[in-house]
């Protein structure tokens, strides 16, 4: 039994634990990084982000290249080699993921491939693949163990007809027919994917509206591509029944005041949100509470209830966002050098990558109404930009939440391509607490896509160049 | 009839207290302006006087417990009408501030305690929010590591987070920092400027955080068992005043000895005739009094410095401030006019306020307005110490224990008595060789009197 001391240890390689031990080794600090992984990457670059990121480029081009018969190019149907093109996303998957790898080296990172297991508040039991166990002591730790699908039962995944989202990624075929299980935004993006691919796909979602969480309006310019690429889309629907079969899973669907229907799909692909990795490490040893949701209690430092030990992202709760993961990993990493910071983002963005993209950040109209707080919303359509008509796509819209009094932007949301790429000038704008005039006075490249922004916060003045509204009275 | 005596209005920006004794017991009789009990505020230790005479039925009060205005402390049963209106009843401040508010009571004032338009929607949101978001309310039952600083879902201030970032580093919650920029927005300068504003009463610019830096503390108790006991207000007063002095004023302490051989002798000569006088006469009288006329020939070490004027005020008044070792910690009572005053008045007023403050008898202006002060430790030990300047002065001098030692003179050695004294002083406006020079009149005028009035 090997006794090994580090300054810190983290727990888990995803885009959260590498960012901490990346930059707790740039701070001088001794850091080990434990992960069964060959190289860093977690569920963000090995089956989650990344892959899906590139299958839905693809989709796009798929899209795009029938769109531009209208524009006078033709390419005829797409020939889908599924082999080469699960080939392609592997590439990609490997080529960031070694040069993670090459990153730990560099930066003299000890990565052991084990899992790891508390025994106290200083020491870990790590095991490696080979069943070989070890001792690890460390002065802090950050568990940064991420989240796994949630499951639901009736979908035993065990067969090859039920898929989670990892197993859509892994692309063994196209089926015939697919039914999505949840209208959330892992449903969508790999509904969007098998629909681009050939699969006829069905989403059911128990809620009235797909997307959760976003702006009813932005999601509508996404309803109504989806409604046209998907086979259906089922609102205020359960599973009541499912069962597996040799020529598929055949569902029966609980509409509100329907009557049952039953159909029969080739594949299910469930995905109904993620649950925290919090089981299993016995953070109980350390000291560590879960909330009643399963989540590592932390505070604004990303503490948890044991002294030693901090924990980041996807375990450590609400939004379950890579980006957010890697936030706290600075926080929790400068709070170990000692420095007194908290995380106190004015805005946390979130992005679907469905086709249009759907983004938000900051306050959305939706809250500020439940809320009560009064803001003031204007809207910019993309059929009002010269850069969205040339792309051929003017179902887009850029919208701000903004404070009547103060006119300081409190929110964005953005639907249309490219959107998630847009959204981070809207997050640049809360976090320096921009207004409408500031923003109105940045100039913005012509033509492009970010112009919307801008103009958008136009609008609230009466004073956008492409849109007419008649001018807010002012006090 | 049954009165009922409340914890009277004590003054601006005072709502509690700490009792600190209680001089009523149930049955006892009071007289009109008897003293009840003894309540320490941030400021002051207050006496509350009875504002009926009566007999005592009930005490609410107890030592230690924090109480409110308005609090009832006890209830007294009177004969016919009140003999006072509650409101009219008089409060004396029989002691109050050590060093840092004492200098600045002008700044208490003025120090920020108005709420914020901020923190006023940040409790409304957190109310909303505690009703309806789920998310946050799993947040909501916060772990046991402190969350002192935690307010879910507070509306995040407008400042850019570099900006947010040095609020915390300088210790400022940044909700309560006015904005200048459009809609509030919150710069750098705005942050500086709330930090030098409150510095006279929560002052420090690197000393708040330190101060309230709870985070890098470790567990003490893992190497063994600790003992935990509450600031009381004069440690902590002079944590702060200290903190900011130390953090605000570039210093510099300048060493030198005297001889005092003839004033020991002098002291010698006229201690009876002091004595007779009433007071003891003592070397830190004749320093203060030596000190009051340097810091006429020398304006600059009695001046204070206007850093956000750029401006050096110079004070045409001499009060020294005498360092008092209390029991309740370090108090400075201020000395009047030092350079106006006789040997004999000054050691009867040494004498008497040192005296005063260790019974707590001290009156509150009696701690303010010094220009200068001195630390005297000849009568504990030590061959030199530096002393920490009390911002806004400038200077303060440090006296250490005499000494009998072999001083050659003229041509052989002599036993004579030698006074370590260390001068700390604010470089921003005094330069050595002014620091070297200041001393060493000092010194000479305890050496040879009459170069006090040479010039």
């Amino acid at each position: 039994m090997a006794e090994i001391n580090t300054q810190l240890a983290v727990i888990g390689a995803g885009p959260g634990g590498y960012a901490a031990a990346f930059l707790a080794a740039d701070m001088g600090l001794t850091v080990t990084l434990i992960d069964p992984a060959e190289n860093p990457g977690g569920v963000c670059l090995y089956r989650g982000c990344i892959p899906s990121k590139a299958l839905l480029h693809i989709a796009r081009l798929i899209h795009e290249t029938a769109d531009s018969e209208a524009w006078g190019v033709s390419f005829g149907k797409p020939k889908i080699d599924i082999d080469r093109m699960r080939q392609w996303k592997m590439d990609v998957v490997n080529g960031l993921t070694n040069g993670l790898g090459r990153l730990v080296t560099q930066r003299k990172i000890t990565h052991i491939r084990s899992s790891a297991v508390f025994s106290d508040d200083q020491t870990l039991s790590l095991t490696d693949a080979d069943g070989k166990i070890s001792t690890l002591g460390f002065e802090n730790a950050i568990l940064a163990t991420g989240s796994r699908s949630s499951e639901i039962a009736m979908f035993p995944t065990d067969g090859d007809r039920i898929w989670n989202s990892k197993r859509a990624l892994d692309l063994e075929t196209v089926p015939t027919t697919l039914l999505v299980v949840g209208g959330g935004y892992i449903g969508l993006e790999l509904g969007s994917v098998y629909a681009a691919l050939g699969s006829e796909v069905t989403v059911v979602e128990m809620l009235p509206h797909l997307l959760d969480g976003a702006d009813r309006d932005l999601v509508r310019f996404l309803s109504k591509t989806l409604t046209d690429r998907f086979k259906a889309i089922l609102l205020n629907t359960t599973v009541a029944t499912a069962k597996i079969q040799k020529n598929g899973v055949k569902v029966t669907f609980q509409g509100k005041d329907e009557k049952p229907q039953t159909q029969l799909f080739q594949r299910v692909l469930v995905a109904v949100g993620r649950r925290p990795n919090a089981t299993g490490l016995a953070l109980e040893k350390a000291g560590v509470s879960l909330d009643e949701n399963g989540f590592v209690q932390t505070d604004n430092r990303c503490r948890t209830t044991a002294a030693t030990v901090f924990a980041i992202g996807d375990v450590a709760g609400q939004p379950m966002l890579a980006h957010k993961a890697a936030y706290e990993a600075r926080i929790a990493v400068e709070n170990i050098a000692g420095k007194n910071v908290i995380a106190d983002p004015a805005a946390i963005p979130a992005v679907v990558f469905t086709d249009p993209e759907v983004a938000w950040t900051g306050l959305t109209e939706g809250a500020a109404k439940s809320k009560g707080t009064a803001v003031a919303v204007t809207r910019f359509p993309w059929a009002a930009s010269g850069r969205a008509v040339t792309l051929g796509r003017s179902d887009g819209l850029t919208k701000l939440i903004i404070d009547p009094e103060t006119e300081r932007l409190l929110g964005a949301g953005i639907v249309g391509p490219g959107a998630g790429e847009l959204i981070a000038e809207a997050t640049l704008a809360l976090e320096m607490g921009a207004n409408a005039t500031d923003v109105g006075l940045t100039i913005h490249p012509h033509p492009t896509l970010s112009e919307t922004f801008k103009e958008a916060a136009d609008i609230f003045h009466g004073t956008a160049t492409h849109y007419y509204r008649p001018k807010r009275t002012m006090k | 009839m049954i009165q009922a005596i409340k914890v009277p209005e004590i003054g601006e920006n005072v709502e509690s207290g700490v009792v600190v004794a209680v001089h009523i017991k149930v049955g006892d009789t009071v007289a009109v302006d008897d003293t009840l009990i003894e309540l320490e505020t941030d400021k002051a230790l207050v006496e509350i006087p009875s504002p009926f005479a009566g007999r005592v039925t009930e005490v609410l009060a107890d030592t230690g417990a924090q109480i409110n205005v308005g609090d009832v402390i006890a209830r007294v049963e009177t004969e016919g009408e009140a003999a006072k209106a509650e409101d009219d009843a008089p409060v004396q401040h029989k002691m109050t501030e050590n060093s840092a508010s004492m200098t600045e009571s002008r700044a208490e004032e003025t120090s920020p305690a108005s709420p914020q338009p901020a923190s006023d929607t940040a409790t409304e949101d957190l109310a909303s929010v505690s009703e309806s978001s789920t998310m946050e309310s799993s947040f909501a039952p916060a772990p046991p590591p402190s969350r002192s600083d935690t307010l879910p879902d507070r509306p995040p201030a407008p400042a850019a987070p570099s900006i947010r970032r040095l609020a915390r580093e300088l210790g400022v919650d940044i909700v309560d920092v006015s904005g200048s920029g459009p809609g509030g927005r919150i710069t750098e300068t705005d942050v500086k400027a709330h930090v030098r504003n409150r510095q006279p009463s929560a002052p420090g610019v690197s000393g708040a955080p330190a101060e309230t830096g709870t985070s890098a503390m470790p567990d003490f108790s893992r190497w063994g068992k600790v003992d935990i006991e509450e600031m009381d207000t004069v440690r902590r007063l002079t944590a702060r005043s200290t903190t900011a002095s130390w953090a605000t004023i570039p210093h510099v302490t300048q060493f030198d000895e005297a001889d005092i051989t003839s004033v020991m002798g002098f002291i010698e000569k006229n201690a009876p005739k002091v004595e007779k006088a009433g007071a003891k006469l003592t070397v830190t009288a004749i320093i203060t009094r030596v000190c009051a006329e340097a810091l006429k020939r020398f304006p600059r070490f009695n001046a204070s410095i206007d850093m956000a004027n750029r401006r050096i005020i110079l004070k045409r008044y001499v009060h020294i401030g005498i360092a008092a070792d209390t029991p309740r910690g370090l108090l400075v009572p201020v000395i009047r006019d030092a350079d106006q005053r006789s040997i004999v008045d000054l050691a009867k007023t040494v004498g008497d306020l040192a005296q005063r403050a260790r019974d707590k008898k001290i009156k509150p202006d009696e701690l303010e307005g010094g220009t200068f002060s001195i630390s005297n430790q000849g009568g504990i030990g030590g061959v030199g110490f530096t002393p920490i300047v009390l911002w806004p002065q400038v200077a303060i001098l440090g006296v250490s224990r005499s000494a009998v030692k072999p001083v050659f003179v003229q041509d052989r050695f002599e036993p004579r008595t030698v006074l370590p004294l260390s001068l700390s002083y604010d470089h921003r406006i005094i330069d050595g060789a002014d620091a070297a020079r200041f001393l060493r009149w000092i010194c000479d005028g305890l050496e040879q009197p009459m170069t006090l009035f040479l010039d």
